[in-house]
């Protein structure tokens, strides 16, 4: 995934601030004020729900919590949309599958 | 927790009412879902990525101005605030607001007057793959680059129509991302009847077209996407040629690799708080007076919810609102020529957008073209072929298909499959109710009920009068 | 564009009712057709759950009129179950005191006597049943009869499979009458339908039709809202309920009477319905309304208090002032028939209803006796009366 020419000042608060999640257990670096998609999708990942009928995955879509499309489970809460939520350092952060309970 | 008027939504309307109505000594609570103001259009890096310097370019000294104003005034601003509900009440109005990214807490704002400035969201046309992770609304696409300087992949196809497709295409390539192609549904053919209207934007529209130029990328009018490709996440789209009766031309399809695609149709209004008020709507827009007044006294409206129209139209509007609402609290009529000027901006905005929905409607018969299998709504991932059983089965409306199918039934409650089900069906579009604006946990509703009504009170069927 | 058609029978309303209506009139040999003023299922079909429900019905013509409806559905599910996501589910009606524990037993003894299918469960066997339940209820009963179908998909796919000619977007102007004083048909106006017969199964908008046809049917609306929330795996079994429901069917106290049926659905939401005030066609949102249901569910069942609601509806029960249904002639109008006013309950009692409007339009003998829901039962009021 790119960074865009932010770059320069995102490094400064990487330095200073950078912090770690997972993503389905494996460490992913987070900035400081992104949201669970802005990390992610930092990270390379595009994708981190199935869908309840066909099982297809899901990631952003409307990108500003409207379409809730980007569901996914933070810290074992599942339908909360990652366009939205802020990361947070040491959030376990999972693909949500279907209706993100467990059946 | 009381004021004198709550203003939902803290873009260019919502702001520049607040700041109008502050001004004349009026009690402002702006709120606003995001962490700080802005809203989409004004848009701003997240704080902790210390990139000031990588805030978006446009608009950046009115941004400023507002920035600083909102700073000096007395205008309460309650960022993370979900707005669920406005329940009117014999006191006044009561705003219903979930907090936080947790949204496991409601809090009640009453106001004399509220003002709804709630902006609108992107609409997008279905085609086979538009679900694949990496297709993006071009304005998610801009809001994640404005918010948290990230993109959707590297290769990325800008497509569909509307004013908003050029900035997203600009600030992709500004940001490093190769922008393969810009793809524009609207033939530039019938840009001149509409020149006069546009003379206004033409400046800025010329300037995203030298920075398209200088990044090089190349720009397919009279084109659309016909299908998105890729098994777990995108790797090309099908664009085509389309002709004058927006079919696409056989024989024009070709592929371009990407990984993302940032696409868009134009916007609808957020309507929803002013449904459940009772406010009247004009076709999907709410409907205002010259003063921004609902129909709903108390309750004003300004910018995208009363029309799509832009950052310097929803500026006008909102200003109008917060003086009017500034008079009518005091109990005085206002002098409509005392906000001459922007009632002027705000004629020269609605012309100007009137003519850039003219300009940009997308291709008439795209409903027609889409596959039987492509899932129409994404929540409930109901498929075209579905949708046109409905009307088989009685339906002859979109409620009906609803009902028929659960397209718009899902966690979005229609929001995005909405214009698709027209498309496909040929019913009408019609606004939705959606008496909650936003999911409420049942705990919420409960709470509010064991605190509203004391046990003795509770109505109970045995003890009701009979 | 004009049309004149002629038929067998007219049915007014494209709902649950007419299309049960018209599927046994159909099935009877005659020739029918649908008209509706809006779409199908456009109505109170379209607002509500789609309850098949003995366990709420005390001995009486409605209980009777239920346990042949019920028959009729499981037939009828044996075809189109998959399309009109038929289940058998049960109900299970839980009290909240030791006190209504009492009260919904007798209950229950009473309408085993009438035929129903009704299990006492003791408070240490309703985890076996629901097991998330909340803890602490002093017990319930089991009603296996009580089953569930979407509304709306119901009544399209019996529309489809009756034959019926299906004229929607058509309002019915004026009942027409001869002479004589026979109903001969129904003006619209896209044209005129001629039959000798005439079916009012227009719901709500049932006292309005009859006053086309000149005769009076105070058929009124009873608010409803339902609250849907986010789709979930299975987790509600059964259609839960609490006793005090039962008093609310038949309360006649204005305003707001609310208890909590909660059930999961096929498509992953739980519905969380019955709310019932009276306020006339008002559809704006009651949030006073809709925290009640919250607090009844979550009593009932406290996980939910995590999960969100993305929707409420409201919806309009046509009811009668004695809370029975109108159906069979008119003896006012010869040729009308009223199959109307079943207030919460339509969708259940659709079938026994279009069986018996079928029996009397062919002059068989009806499967149950008709006087209690004789159309004519209400006197005009004297005001009206005058003019």
């Amino acid at each position: 995934m790119k960074t865009p020419d932010g770059a320069d000042t995102g490094s400064a608060a990487r330095r200073t601030c950078a912090f770690e999640v997972t993503f389905d257990g494996r460490q992913v670096e987070a900035l400081p004020g992104r949201t669970v998609a802005a990390v992610l999708w930092a990270a390379g990942i595009t994708s981190w729900r199935t869908t309840r009928d066909g099982g297809r995955p899901r990631g952003v879509f409307c990108g500003i919590g409207v379409c809730f499309d980007c569901l996914v489970t933070v810290n074992g809460r599942p339908n909360q949309r990652a366009c939205l939520v802020p990361a947070r350092p040491g959030d376990d952060i999972r693909t949500q599958e279907g209706t993100g309970h467990e059946d | 927790m009381r004021t004198d008027l709550a203003v939902i939504g803290a873009g260019p309307a919502g702001i520049a009412a607040a700041l109008a109505a502050a001004r004349r000594g009026i009690r402002v609570a702006l709120v606003d879902a995001a962490q700080g103001p802005g809203g989409q259009y004004f848009r701003q890096p997240a704080p902790g990525l210390r990139a000031e310097g990588a805030a978006p370019r446009h608009g950046r000294r009115t941004w400023a101005r507002l920035r600083d104003a909102l700073a000096a005034s007395t205008v309460d601003v309650r960022p993370e605030h979900h707005v669920w509900c406005v329940e009117r009440e014999s006191g006044g109005l009561t705003v219903h607001a979930l907090l936080g990214p947790e949204q496991r807490e409601s809090v009640e704002l009453r106001a004399d007057a509220v003002l709804l400035a709630t902006g609108g969201y992107e609409t997008v046309l279905p085609f086979p793959g538009w679900t694949l992770p990496g297709v993006v609304t071009a304005g998610g696409a801009q809001a994640m680059l404005k918010g948290h300087l990230v993109t959707p992949g590297h290769t990325v196809v800008v497509a569909g129509t509307g004013p908003l497709l050029l900035p997203v295409a600009t600030g992709l390539a500004a940001a490093g991302v190769r922008v393969a192609a810009l793809v524009e549904s609207t033939d530039p053919a019938r840009l001149p009847r509409h020149a006069r209207a546009l003379a206004g934007k033409l400046p800025e529209a010329a300037g995203y077209a030298a920075r398209l130029l200088r990044h090089r990328v190349p720009v397919l009018t009279r084109h659309t996407v016909v299908r998105a490709h890729g098994e777990g996440r995108l790797t090309g789209v099908t664009v085509a040629a389309l002709d004058a009766r927006g079919r696409v031309r056989p024989g024009t399809e070709r592929l371009l690799p990407c990984d993302a695609l940032a696409v868009g149709d134009g916007m609808l209004p957020h309507t929803d708080l002013a449904q459940t008020l009772g406010c009247r709507l004009d076709g999907h827009a709410v409907a205002v007076d010259a003063e921004q007044r609902t129909d709903v006294p108390g309750v004003w409206a300004a910018g995208e919810a009363t029309g799509i129209g832009g950052a310097a139209l929803a500026l006008a509007e909102g200003h109008i609102a917060g003086r009017s609402i500034a008079d009518r609290l005091r109990g005085t009529t206002p002098d409509a020529d005392a906000w001459l000027p922007a009632a002027r901006a705000r004629a020269r905005g609605r012309t100007a957008a009137a003519a850039l929905h003219a300009l940009h409607s997308p291709p008439a018969h795209r409903g027609d073209g889409v596959p039987d299998d492509t899932v129409i709504c994404r929540c409930e991932e109901v498929t075209a072929g579905a949708v046109r059983e409905a009307l088989t089965l009685g339906a002859g409306d979109t409620r009906t298909v609803k009902l028929l199918t659960r397209a718009g039934m899902g966690w979005c409650q229609g929001r995005m499959c909405a214009p698709g089900v027209a498309a496909v069906t040929g019913c009408p579009p019609a606004p939705a109710r959606r008496p909650f604006a936003r999911p409420v946990p049942l705990g919420v509703l409960a709470a509010q009920y064991d605190r509203t009504a004391p046990p003795d009170d509770r109505p109970r069927p045995e003890e009701g009068p009979s | 564009m004009s049309e004149s058609l002629t038929c067998d029978v007219v049915v007014v309303g494209a709902g649950m009712t007419g299309a049960a209506c018209a599927l046994y009139a159909a099935r009877a040999g005659l020739d029918v057709t649908v008209v509706d003023r809006g779409p199908a299922a456009g109505g109170t079909t379209g607002a509500g759950e789609g309850n098949l429900l003995v366990s709420d019905k005390a001995p009486g013509p409605e209980l009777d009129l239920a346990l042949l409806s019920l028959g009729l559905w499981a037939e009828l599910a044996a075809r189109h179950g998959a399309d009109i996501e038929y289940d058998a589910k049960g109900g299970l009606v839980v009290a909240e005191t030791p006190e209504a524990l009492d009260g919904l037993r007798t209950f229950a003894d009473a309408q085993r006597e009438a035929g129903v299918t009704a299990e006492p469960v003791p408070a240490d066997r309703l985890h076996d049943l629901e097991p998330r339940l909340a803890p602490g209820l002093p017990g319930g009963v089991r009603y296996p009869q009580d089953a569930q179908v979407m509304p709306a998909l119901a009544a399209a796919h019996l529309l489809n499979a009756s034959g019926a000619r299906l004229l929607t977007d058509r309002e019915v102007t004026r009942v027409l009458r001869a002479r004589d004083g026979a109903v001969c048909g129904v003006r619209t106006p896209r044209g005129d339908v001629h039959a000798p017969a005439v079916v009012n199964a227009a719901g709500t908008w049932g006292g309005e039709l009859a006053s086309r046809a000149d005769v009076f049917l105070p058929v009124m609306p009873r608010r409803g809202f339902v609250l849907v929330t986010e789709p979930l795996p299975p987790r509600i079994r059964h259609k839960v309920y609490a006793a005090d429901y039962v008093a609310d069917v038949a309360g006649d106290t204005a305003g707001l009477l609310t208890s909590p049926v909660v059930e999961g659905t096929a498509a992953g939401p739980v519905l969380i319905g019955a709310s019932r005030e009276r306020v006339g066609f008002d559809r704006s949102l009651s949030l006073p309304a809709v925290r009640a249901l919250a607090a009844g569910a979550t009593r009932l069942f406290p996980f939910l208090s995590d999960v969100r609601a993305v929707r409420a509806y409201a919806g309009f029960r046509p009811y009668l002032p004695d809370h029975l249904p109108a159906i069979g002639p008119d003896p006012r109008a010869p040729g009308l028939f009223h199959a109307c006013g079943h207030e919460g309950a339509g969708i259940g009692l659709a079938p026994g209803t279009g069986l018996l409007v079928a029996q009397a339009l062919t002059g068989k003998t009806p499967r149950l006796d008709l006087a209690p829901f004789r159309p004519d039962r209400f006197p005009r009021p004297a005001k009206e009366a005058a003019r």
